[in-house]
């Protein structure tokens, strides 16, 4: 996984490391067989059709998706090398390491203030709660739209600045990685131009993972990209997603390996 | 009215035939479309039946307020308000406030027991029974609940209670809390079902326990829904007379204390005063009745006064 723009000259250790994994949800398998590794400070995109199990995938990295009713998972997700799934493991203890971002801005009705201190108080945070929020708006670039209005509904932000919001209320607990699921798709170009741009700042001290249906938006911010694909078995016409290629976005976008790859970058079925 | 009528009228003779809708022909424009006569007529009949069916269902709210307030008002004074009852229903003169000291009494009691224990339980079905078999039987029972007579409550806790340890305020507090509970837990259980998941997404993903996601997000959420079922109950058992009479008796003395003696609310000394034959009661029940009335009316408001305040404006 070494490439050339590792300057400081050592194998960097990955954040994530999937073994093997296999999701259903009660008896239908959704995700088959994903084995792929996230690097640190890096962004990496999931890109594939409708329905092939993106935000599956991603869900399982803070164990977001055994909410859902029936959902399992077979396979290892290695955090720093240690299995989140294994027995003892806190899924709560997991989330409060990796923070997620969601398609549609979800701030609370609260305001703007007590939603960026939400997972701080809940954590039991000590330190200047001003300065945490401050610093949080700042680096999620909205504090100067909102300095003067910290009191102020979250709900009257518009779109953009709510989905900014998420953003700094997820790193005001100091997350190791941010997960985002498709986080521009319901904003205006503009907006999400914003967001894309605040990730590149992000990414300098978080690992980034994002799902998006926009190939245009994978190309131009990640530096990696997994290409998830969905199966069919032809005599049951079950539907699972399977990783097809994982590599530098570079690589994917302009010399793809495999066909269908190829074939989807190019715009050929979508 | 006539604005709407006049270009139908003028558009009679210029097509021949008018009609309701269908795609635009040659020579058609959109203002030739109009709706047929017979289609305006109906819908001006049914805006009229939808009309007079509201003021018909206003009519015996309308009255009974009339009633209540002209009548009441003739009795109701400060001595009204700060006295307790005239030992003799002939006398006039006196109050309720021993009634009023009851109905206070009780309820709070009441509200005091079934408001928290209500909302915990909505917040089980919701947040954890869900669909499992306590959570069906909890919903099933809290309908079945919904429905019983007041009086049979207040049977059951005059053989259960009453029987052993007499009348009193505390019996009175606790049918009244029977009937409050299934009211408390069905309206909050609606309340927090309107609650988004996102938000709980939102909430667990910043690694709140499932826990705190209740607390800080999900019942702040709703807490204003709540407010106005806990209203709903709270005026549904000041309203109560029936489980009263059985539990509570009703007294003419004012007391304070929750056991070992009678005690009055204003829907039993209403009642009492209502039925007895001199003119001095009647006049106090019906002032009494709009003691309540008012009661009511201003609970009402403070609930929806905290809730606006509460919930943080879109």
């Amino acid at each position: 996984m070494t490439t050339s723009d590792d300057t400081q000259g050592f194998v960097e250790r990955p954040v994530f490391s999937v073994r093997d994994l296999n999701v259903y949800y009660g008896s239908n398998l959704a995700l088959r067989g994903i084995n792929l590794d996230i690097r640190p400070r890096r962004i990496t995109a999931i890109i594939g059709p409708s329905g092939c199990g993106k935000s599956t995938l991603l869900r399982c990295f803070n164990r977001m998706n055994e909410l859902i009713p029936g959902a399992r998972v077979e396979g290892q997700v290695l955090y720093h090398g240690e299995d989140i799934y294994a027995p003892g493991v806190d899924p709560v203890v997991v989330r409060r390491h990796i923070g997620m971002v969601f398609q549609r801005p979800n701030p609370f009705p609260k305001s703007i203030y007590d939603n960026v201190a939400f997972g701080a108080r809940i954590n039991g945070y000590k330190g200047d709660m001003d300065e945490l929020v401050e610093r949080s708006l700042r680096r999620a670039a909205l504090w100067d739209e909102v300095k003067n209005k910290l009191k102020k509904s979250a709900l009257d932000l518009s779109g953009g600045q709510q989905q900014r919001l998420c953003i700094a209320r997820a790193i005001a607990v100091e997350p190791d990685v941010i997960l985002m699921d498709e986080p521009a798709s319901a904003l205006d170009p503009i907006a999400t131009t914003r967001i894309e741009d605040l990730m590149q700042e992000l990414k300098e001290d978080y690992s980034i993972v994002i799902v998006t249906h926009n190939m245009q938006q994978a190309a131009r911010i990640s530096d990696e990209t997994a290409f998830l694909y969905t199966e069919v078995d032809e005599t049951t016409s079950a539907r699972w997603g399977i990783l097809v290629e994982f590599g530098e976005t570079a690589q994917i976008f302009t010399r793809p390996k495999d066909k269908r790859t190829e074939d989807y970058v190019s715009g050929r079925f979508g | 009215m006539s604005d709407r009528t006049l270009p139908i009228s003028d558009s009679a003779g210029a097509l021949g035939e008018r009609w309701a809708g269908g795609r635009l022909g040659a020579g058609l424009s959109l203002r030739d479309c109009r709706p047929t006569r017979r289609r305006v007529w109906r819908d001006r009949r049914n805006k009229a039946l939808v009309i007079l069916a509201v003021l018909i269902t206003l009519l015996p709210v309308g009255m009974i307020l009339y009633h209540i307030t002209s009548k009441g008002l003739k009795t109701m004074d400060w001595e009204f308000l700060t006295s307790p009852m005239p030992l003799s229903f002939r006398r006039a003169g006196g109050g309720f406030l021993n009634a009023l000291v009851g109905t206070v009494i009780m309820v709070g009691l009441a509200a005091a027991v079934s408001v928290p224990l209500g909302i915990m339980a909505a917040v089980y079905l919701v947040e954890y029974g869900k669909r499992n078999w306590l959570a069906k039987v909890i919903r099933f029972f809290s309908d079945v609940m919904t429905g019983v007579p007041s009086v049979f409550v207040g049977l059951f806790v005059y053989t259960a209670l009453v029987v052993q340890f007499g009348f009193g305020a505390l019996m009175g507090a606790a049918s009244l809390a029977i009937i409050m509970l299934p009211i408390i837990v069905r309206s909050t259980e609606e309340m927090l079902k309107l609650v988004p998941q996102e938000l709980k997404d939102a909430s667990l993903a910043l690694g709140a326990a499932k826990w705190q996601t209740v607390v800080k997000v999900v019942l702040p959420s709703a807490a204003p829904g709540i407010a106005t079922g806990v209203m709903l109950a709270v005026a549904r058992a000041a309203g109560e007379t029936a489980p009263l009479i059985l539990t509570a008796l009703g007294s003419y003395q004012l007391t304070a204390k929750l056991w070992g003696e009678p005690m009055s609310a204003l829907t039993l000394a209403i009642f009492d005063g209502a039925r007895n034959p001199f003119a001095a009661g009647q006049a106090r029940a019906w002032a009494g009745a709009l003691e309540l009335l008012l009661i009511v009316l201003v609970c009402t408001i403070v609930a929806r006064v905290i809730a606006s305040r509460s919930r943080i404006k879109r």
